[in-house]
């Protein structure tokens, strides 16, 4: 009922989906995901070689010696072995080769990335885990910024790696964008680094891979790897201090008579909260609520009114304004380029 | 050569009917008991309770994530059910099933009448049941993390400090704590019982040398739970202290450590994966011999390979931890300890095929499914194997690739011997035949609804999909496999179904089973089925491993082949 026809259409559905995912762990576009992506293929290797042999042998054994007498009549039973020291021996000193040579080159991985020397030119970058979103600062830049983290691309003859310092403000998270590494976590109290090495401009997607508390579903990650020339010109403008347009001058003043400042930063105003997003560039980012609907100034409104709206559970109160503050202040966070 | 008791001169005294009680009679018998198999029957039938319920949670899971955006449940309410269902499958399913099978087959299989501490054993049961109730007495008594939900939602591993009470305000974490604190004080019970009564209950030429390698499995998986559930207990403790009396062990606010809540829950955490597994390797060890025909292959290498899986299960916890940071040195060392782990381990697989290997195979109901186990188990193992590496861990780790993998090991390998063992040792229990034939149904269904879920929910991982996130993004090319993985679910559901229908209907309509019905050779094989509540009425002797093969094979006994083998070791030992 299932023709070939049908099967064929389904493989080809399903390869064109692992193809298509832009978090597919063998699609590599930098350093530590490349070498992680090299041993990972010799592992496949050997564990599929090893699956086709013993499996080889079950389906042999199983066919070859199965019971050819219908049941219920008496068979001779077969001859009792009982074990052969020389037979076990093989396959244990077997394996233990097997075991050598994988763990020489995976030790080999763990150094070269968990032990790399840092190059000069390296860019830092701290990141700070929150329920449900991420922080980034940049010390040497004077940048703060939210969820989305633009980066340099690393020509491999010039590697221009990004140094990631993490740690968390409340739960354990993880940090995780396939494309680029593997992920590391974010642990309260205790400080980890990792580095990513894209050699590719492009968006780089993931998401929080420790369950953090209601809201982890929705912990997502979008790194930018800029071109030199790009990343200088990002660099500049989040250095500015906040727009001061004087047309939403009232949405402004009900920001900052607001909770609102108690959360958020603008710099350059009264807003100097630290417990959300610092909002200084609000309106350059290409997404909201942590990477999860596009920054429009209708999901901008609706996040602002109820968070609950697009994630449940985030830590964001609702902001009770009625429908006219609203707008104003929607308006207004849409000047923050 | 050593005397024995023939299985025929066994008397049977259970022939007179007994007549029809009152039902508060039978309840005040249960519940009264201290026998061991009605003890381990009631474990048995707890767990497949509590089996049935986490059964469903998985499934409201599967419908949830079938397709992107969903809003079939809250994330508050899918929290709780991951929870909930790891929790209950480890602690509630898991354990108490293997205990319960343990209960009742190792005073049988040793020649015993019961367990060495009945009343201890009763209590164990007991405990550990209250334990349950206690769990999901949260749903009625306990809000979850910032008073949403009305369940422990912190994860079946519930990392500190998500436990704390700023983040979890209300009591569902307490009765998460409590729940797990009893079941530990029950589990510790029973695995004291078992050694107890393996070194001390044993009939008359049981030497440890001829113990079936059930009771060898049990031994060790008993030895493991010593050792790892009391790092468990402590931990619980120090979170209720933490919760309650202001100790800062685990708070990160005021200078404790996540990370040393990891240590601990993983130094339990990882033998107990060995303690499940154990017992499956176990049924595995008695069912595959009887199937194929033959003794097992290796008896001595199956035991040094348990033992050896058993300590150096102790050395690999932190290989659930190769992204906290911990540094390369420490990384490539429990690389190298979880590698080493599948040396042991397969040694068993090879002595396994060794068995069929020149056997008569008898694709019966509960061979079947220990062939599935031994397939499955291969590719768990395997998987494993590429976890066990570091850097491929960094990508893999919480990741739906890691889940894939561990119901793999817990259903792929843990449940189908179980099925297998409900199918072989049933006759025994109830004295009726499960039927072949809705056996052979259950297993081809099951099967295909396995491999459907759990073959498909490792590529959504290799995709970059993190385990426990309520809902995805549609842009991911994660949807195709989520809606295979749920369809196989629904499968797998109706397989148990039909497993429950055989259980109940051949309880009253199966064929009557008789002593012996697979023509084995252990010693629970020589009593009736059931068996009288003191087992034997005469202790047996044995003299050999398997007793009931040198009674009916006089030509060729196997303790013929014992004494060639202690031979020529006692000369060796006149001429030193």
């Amino acid at each position: 009922m299932f023709g070939s026809q049908g099967w064929c259409g389904l493989a080809a559905i399903g390869l064109s989906a692992f193809g298509a995912s832009p978090t597919n762990i063998f699609a590599p576009v930098g350093t530590p995901a490349d070498s992680i992506f090299g041993l990972s293929m010799l592992v496949l290797g050997i564990t599929g070689a090893i699956f086709l042999v013993v499996a080889g042998m079950l389906l042999y054994v199983l066919v070859r010696y199965r019971s050819r007498t219908p049941d219920g009549t008496n068979e001779q039973e077969p001859p009792q072995i009982y074990g052969s020291n020389q037979i076990e021996l093989s396959w244990t000193v077997v394996p233990i080769l097997i075991v050598v040579m994988l763990f020489l080159a995976t030790a080999r991985v763990i150094y070269s990335t968990q032990h790399a020397r840092k190059p000069v030119a390296a860019l830092d970058v701290t990141v700070i885990g929150h329920q449900f979103w991420w922080e980034y600062s940049y010390p040497k830049l004077g940048i703060v910024t939210a969820n989305e983290l633009h980066i340099p691309v690393s020509d491999p003859t010039h590697p221009l790696p990004t140094y990631l310092t993490m740690s968390s403000a409340d739960t354990d998270h993880s940090f995780w964008v396939p494309r680029l590494a593997g992920k590391t976590d974010l642990i309260p109290n205790q400080v980890n680094t990792m580095w990513i090495a894209p050699q590719t401009e492009g968006l780089y997607l993931g998401q929080c891979a420790q369950y953090c508390g209601t809201q982890h579903a929705k912990m997502l990650i979008r790194i930018y790897a800029d071109t030199p020339a790009s990343f200088a010109a990002w660099v500049s403008q989040q250095q500015q201090p906040a727009v001061q347009d004087p047309n939403v001058a009232e949405g402004r003043e009900i920001f900052q008579h607001n909770a609102c400042i108690s959360c958020h930063t603008i710099r350059g105003t009264v807003a100097t909260g630290r417990f959300g997003p610092d909002l200084t560039h609000v309106a350059s980012r290409d997404t909201i609520a942590s990477g999860s609907v596009p920054n429009t100034p209708a999901n901008l409104r609706s996040f602002v009114d109820d968070p609950a709206h697009f994630k449940p559970g985030a830590l964001m109160p609702p902001m009770h304004l009625d429908s006219h503050d609203l707008d104003a202040v929607t308006a207004y966070l849409g000047t923050l380029k | 050569m050593a005397t024995q008791t023939p299985a025929t001169e066994v008397l049977d005294l259970t022939v007179r009917k007994a007549p029809r009680r009152h039902w508060l009679e039978v309840l005040h018998d249960w519940v009264t008991t201290v026998d061991h198999k009605k003890i381990g029957l009631m474990y048995i039938g707890y767990s497949l309770i509590f089996l049935v319920v986490a059964g469903v949670e998985a499934l409201l899971m599967r419908i949830q994530l079938a397709v992107p955006n969903n809003h079939f449940v809250s994330p508050q309410v899918f929290n709780g059910l991951f929870t909930m269902h790891g929790t209950t499958m480890v602690f509630f399913v898991g354990m108490p099933i293997l205990f319960g099978f343990g209960n009742y087959l190792i005073p049988l299989m040793i020649g015993a009448r019961d367990m060495a501490f009945p009343r201890l054993n009763a209590f164990s049961f007991w405990i550990s049941a209250f334990g349950g109730l206690l769990l999901y007495f949260s749903y009625l008594g306990g809000s979850g993390l910032y008073g949403a939900g009305s369940a422990p939602d912190v994860g079946w591993f519930a990392y500190a400090p998500l436990t704390a009470r700023v983040f979890s305000p209300g009591h569902s974490t307490d009765y998460w704590t409590l729940a797990l604190l009893l079941s530990g004080i029950g589990t510790i019970g029973t695995a004291l019982n078992i050694v107890a009564t393996t070194i001390c209950m044993r009939c008359p030429g049981m030497k440890m040398s001829r113990l079936p390698l059930l009771v060898w499995l049990y031994l060790v998986t008993s030895g493991l739970t010593f050792v790892a559930v009391g790092p468990l207990t402590a931990a619980q403790i120090m979170l209720m202290l933490d919760r309650y009396v202001g100790s800062h062990f685990f708070d990160t606010q005021a200078g404790g450590s996540a990370v040393l809540w990891m240590h601990f829950f993983w130094i339990f955490g990882h033998p107990e994966v060995y303690i499940l597994v154990l017992p499956a390797f176990a049924f595995a060890n008695e069912i595959i011999p009887v199937f194929s025909r033959k003794a097992i292959f290796g008896y001595p290498a199956m035991v040094a390979a348990s033992v050896g899986i058993g300590f150096i299960s102790l050395s690999v916890w932190a290989h659930h931890m190769f992204t906290v940071g911990l540094g390369p040195g420490a990384n490539t060392f429990f690389t190298l300890a979880t590698m080493i782990i599948s040396v042991p381990t397969g040694i068993k697989i090879f002595n396994w095929l060794a068995t069929l290997w020149g056997g008569k195979i008898h694709f019966t109901a509960a061979m079947m499914f220990a062939i599935g186990f031994l397939f499955q188990f291969l590719i768990a193992g395997l998987t494993g194997i590429m976890l066990s590496v570091a850097p491929f861990d960094w990508q893999l780790g919480n990741s739906y690739f890691v889940v894939a993998h561990f119901h793999y090991v817990l259903v792929g390998a843990i449940l189908f011997m179980i099925f297998s063992a409900f199918y072989y040792w049933y006759p025994k229990i109830t004295g009726r035949m499960l039927s072949e034939r809705l056996g052979k149904w259950h297993f081809w269904l099951f099967l295909i609804g396995f491999h459907l879920t759990f073959d498909l929910m490792h590529v959504p991982g290799l995709l970059g999909m993190p385990r426990r996130i309520y809902t995805y993004e549609a842009d991911r090319g994660w949807m195709i496999w989520n809606m295979l993985v749920s369809s196989g679910a629904a499968i797998q559901a109706v397989a148990t179904l039909l497993f429950v229908f055989n259980m109940v209907w051949s309880y009253f309509k199966g064929a009557v089973a008789g002593a012996d019905p697979w023509d084995a050779w252990t010693l629970e094989w020589s009593t009736t089925s059931p068996p009288p509540s003191y087992n034997f009425a005469k202790i047996p002797s044995v003299g050999s491993r398997r007793p009931l093969w040198d009674l009916k094979h006089p030509e060729d006994p196997d303790s013929d082949y014992e004494m060639e083998q202690s031979v020529p070791r006692k000369r060796s030992e006149e001429s030193k």
